[in-house]
């Protein structure tokens, strides 16, 4: 099972205080596969994100074991596990230019020539060609989350993690960025993880949905705000 | 590294603090064998309390300290509670800055050049109303009562109170409340002091009790605008510290120890008057007024907030005009003939405490703003959130008079062989500009949005690039402020300087201090101008500068302290 680019997910248990919020989740995502977590706010499933890219909050125990592309990257530093992650805000720096934020995420390694041909490639695939110099303040709603995916894919992620990330885009604009995050992900053959809770969402994702059950215990709280 | 730098931080500044309170505490009980104190007794404790001016100085200390605080509170609570959401709101903070700025001394000159019998109060209404043809032959300022000191103290503290309850309003759900309150009846001042002030109050507390310890135990104000004989407790304290009669130690350092008993029983007493309030403030929410339209209270609170900023801008513009004044006769309101002979012939005589000023106060922010940004990183990546203890800890300084730990820091400084160095100097300006960096810093620094980080790191980026690369260039302009606001403390320091410095250091400050005491005038106004242009300088760059670097990035606006 080594090498074969899945998202693997064994035996995760995720408590708060004492409260187990997830118990026991097996899960494996195939390259180009997108898998959608649905459940209700405070079921811990932005949280499952947050540990899996190496950032959960101290207040939550964890158990289980993750694993990429053969490699077990539980105890991995976020910068070390090579998961891309997108969250319902775009998140691009503002203090950057557009080009600036894509070529943050290119590896160090890069030589420099390489890297502005990465950057012009990506924004060409954005639909925004020629907006390198812009301030990322200056571009809509649909733009940004373009950019915010061009970023991420220019790290070279293994894995691809989405927290609600179209649930801040309107209706109209909703379903395009879908089949441009979608497509990307697939052409690269990328395991995907949505968490969501728009039905809508894990339909146009056609994989598999895991429903997480909210505890009778469980408090009623927006956990990503 | 990153993982000393809360020990080390903590070290820095409240090891000089306690060590300071044992340093004065020891010879007050007759212990310090430099002195030739080898054994402890009451002794200086007896002829502290047989000083016969001792008396006065008390009751001048704490009329003064508790009218400045309950005075400047109240204007800051009255205004905020009339006019919350309004215009005067919006125009008195963008004010705020430019008369925070100014050091406490610059402040005391200026209100003496306005109150004093020749000042602008005297003459604008001289001689058509008063019939003065001379200045009037009065005590204003210095008056026997500390009245002046009062006035001087409310124009600093007013600003500062304001700056801590508009930072912690933004911190609470204040205009939903305001709003659920004044739909159920409550007339808007009501409203605000039964259902804000309660969420406001526990987040000003301690900047409340920081204002009436530094109203009870300031020196450089009082030295200026209170009564000589007797002034209040610290600057007599001082004055027997600096008695050539070296056996006056033992009595200053019990003054010392008195004034820091002082301070805490002060604190004590106001912490039961808050209790009281509460209890009361209860059965008065319970029992439901509405309140009145209250405009009448609107409009007294507005023009106390008018006149504590007018009075500051006017006095800095009257040190201002003083020190370009060549001919200013009584009763005219300007000069008859202006000069730029003053400023010319102290430029000599400013370089070396000038110089002093610039490069203690860079040193000292610089230090600063590195050991509170590296404490934020270290807390930030180990996901500690620091408790209410820790406030406390940070306001230990400020809390804890000057004067009476200080004695006990010169000792130390004293053994160690680096009284009246360059680096103790810093040092001992560090105390006070630590915590304030630290308090202007933590709340924009812990507000950035963590995600942020999250999504560098997931980029690849290590926890250093993201430190480097993404938070502080995002917080770059609350950074910078932060550094001003240490700039602008060390440039006012006067104790730290008089203590740490050992006397052979001069700065702006002291020079002022010293000249304020007789001296001409222009003089005077050319050190307390060139004392609050520092501080101006120093902001004016912090905010100029990130908004140059991303003027093309408008989002960073948002990130603005």
């Amino acid at each position: 099972m080594s090498g074969d680019g899945a998202l693997r997910l064994k035996a995760v248990t995720l408590a708060l205080d004492g409260r187990v919020l997830i118990d026991g989740l097996d899960l494996a995502v195939a390259p180009g596969e997108v898998v959608t977590v649905m459940g209700p706010s405070g079921c811990g499933k932005s949280s499952l994100l947050a540990w899996l890219c190496g950032s959960v909050a101290a207040a939550f125990t964890v158990g289980g074991r993750a694993l990429l592309d053969g490699t077990d990257i539980t105890a991995l530093p976020s910068e070390a596990r090579r998961i891309g992650i997108l969250f319902q805000d775009d998140l691009l720096f503002p203090h950057l230019s557009v080009a600036g934020n894509l070529a943050f995420g290119i590896p160090r390694n890069v030589p420099r020539r390489e890297r502005r041909a990465r950057v012009a490639a990506a924004l060409a695939e954005a639909e925004l060609p020629g907006f390198g110099d812009r301030d990322p303040a200056t571009l809509s709603g649909g733009q940004r989350a373009r950019i915010a995916l061009m970023r991420t894919l220019l790290a070279e992620p293994k894995a691809l993690l989405l927290d609600e990330p179209f649930s801040r885009l309107d209706a109209r604009l909703r379903d395009r960025m879908r089949h441009f995050v979608f497509d990307h992900a697939g052409e690269r053959g990328l395991p995907v993880l949505l968490v969501t809770h728009d039905p809508d969402d894990a339909a146009a994702a056609a994989g598999p949905v895991i429903e997480i059950a909210p505890r009778d215990d469980a408090p009623e709280f927006a956990e990503s705000d | 590294m990153l993982r000393w730098a809360p020990a080390l931080t903590l070290l820095l500044f409240l090891g000089p603090v306690a060590a300071g309170l044992i340093g004065t505490w020891l010879p007050a009980f007759g212990y310090l064998p430099a002195l030739g104190g080898e054994r402890f007794s009451l002794e200086p404790w007896r002829r502290l309390f047989s000083e016969p001016g001792l008396g006065g100085a008390l009751r001048l200390t704490l009329t003064t300290g508790f009218a400045a605080t309950a005075l400047s509170l109240a204007i800051v609570l009255a205004f905020l509670a009339t006019c919350h959401g309004t215009r005067p709101v919006i125009a008195v903070r963008r004010l705020l800055a430019p008369l925070l700025a100014v050091p406490h001394v610059a402040v005391a000159i200026g209100f003496a050049f306005l109150a004093a019998p020749s000042g602008w109060l005297a003459r604008a209404v001289s001689p058509w109303l008063t019939g003065w043809d001379r200045p009037p032959d009065l005590a204003t300022a210095p008056d026997p009562f500390g009245v002046a000191l009062v006035c001087g103290l409310v124009l600093k503290e007013v600003p500062f109170l304001l700056l801590m309850t508009l930072a912690a309003l933004g911190q609470v759900p204040a205009d939903r409340t305001l709003a659920v309150a004044r739909s159920l009846g409550y007339a808007p001042a009501t409203a605000w002091i039964k259902t804000v002030l309660p969420l406001v109050w526990p987040q000003i507390r301690l900047p409340v009790y920081a204002v009436l310890a530094f109203s009870l135990s300031v020196v450089d104000m009082a030295l200026v605008l209170a009564p000589g004989s007797p002034p209040p407790l610290a600057p007599l304290v001082l004055r027997w510290f600096n008695d050539p009669d070296l056996s006056r130690q033992f009595v200053a350092a019990a003054g010392a120890s008195l004034q820091f008993v002082l301070v805490g029983s002060a604190i004590l007493a106001w912490f039961a008057g808050e209790r009281l309030a509460a209890s009361l403030g209860r059965r008065w929410i319970d029992a439901g007024g509405r309140g009145a339209g209250g405009r009448a209270m609107r409009r007294g609170a507005t023009a106390a907030m008018a006149l504590v900023f007018a009075t500051g801008l006017a006095g800095i513009t009257g040190m201002a005009i003083w020190s370009f004044a060549r001919r200013w006769r009584w009763p005219d309101l300007l000069p008859s003939e202006w000069t730029l002979h003053t400023w010319a012939r102290q430029l000599d005589a400013l370089a070396w405490p000038g110089w002093t000023t610039v490069s203690v106060a860079l040193t000292a922010s610089a230090i600063a703003i590195a050991l509170v940004l590296a404490c934020l990183e270290h807390e930030q990546r180990h996901g500690i959130t620091p408790g209410s203890r820790a406030l406390w800890l940070l306001y230990a300084p400020l809390l804890a008079p000057q004067i009476g730990f200080l004695f006990g820091v010169q000792v130390l400084l004293v053994r160690a062989g680096l009284d009246g160095s360059w680096p103790a100097l810093v040092w001992g300006h560090l105390l006070f500009v630590l915590p304030y960096v630290f308090l202007a810093l933590a709340d924009p620094w812990r507000r950035l949005d963590e995600r942020y980080a999250r999504t560098a790191l997931c980029l690849g980026a290590s926890p250093a690039g993201v430190f480097w690369r993404v938070k502080l260039p995002m917080l770059l302009r609350p950074v910078l402020f932060a550094t001003a606001v240490g700039f602008a403390v060390s440039v006012g320091e006067y104790l730290p300087t008089v203590f740490a410095g050992g006397g052979r250091f001069a700065t702006l400050t002291t020079e002022a201090v010293s000249l304020a005491a007789g001296g001409d005038r222009r003089v005077i106004g050319v050190y307390a101008l060139l004392q609050a242009l520092l501080p101006w300088l120093g902001f004016m760059l912090a905010i100029g500068v990130p908004a140059w670097f991303y003027r093309r990035r408008r989002d960073m606006r948002e990130f603005a302290a």
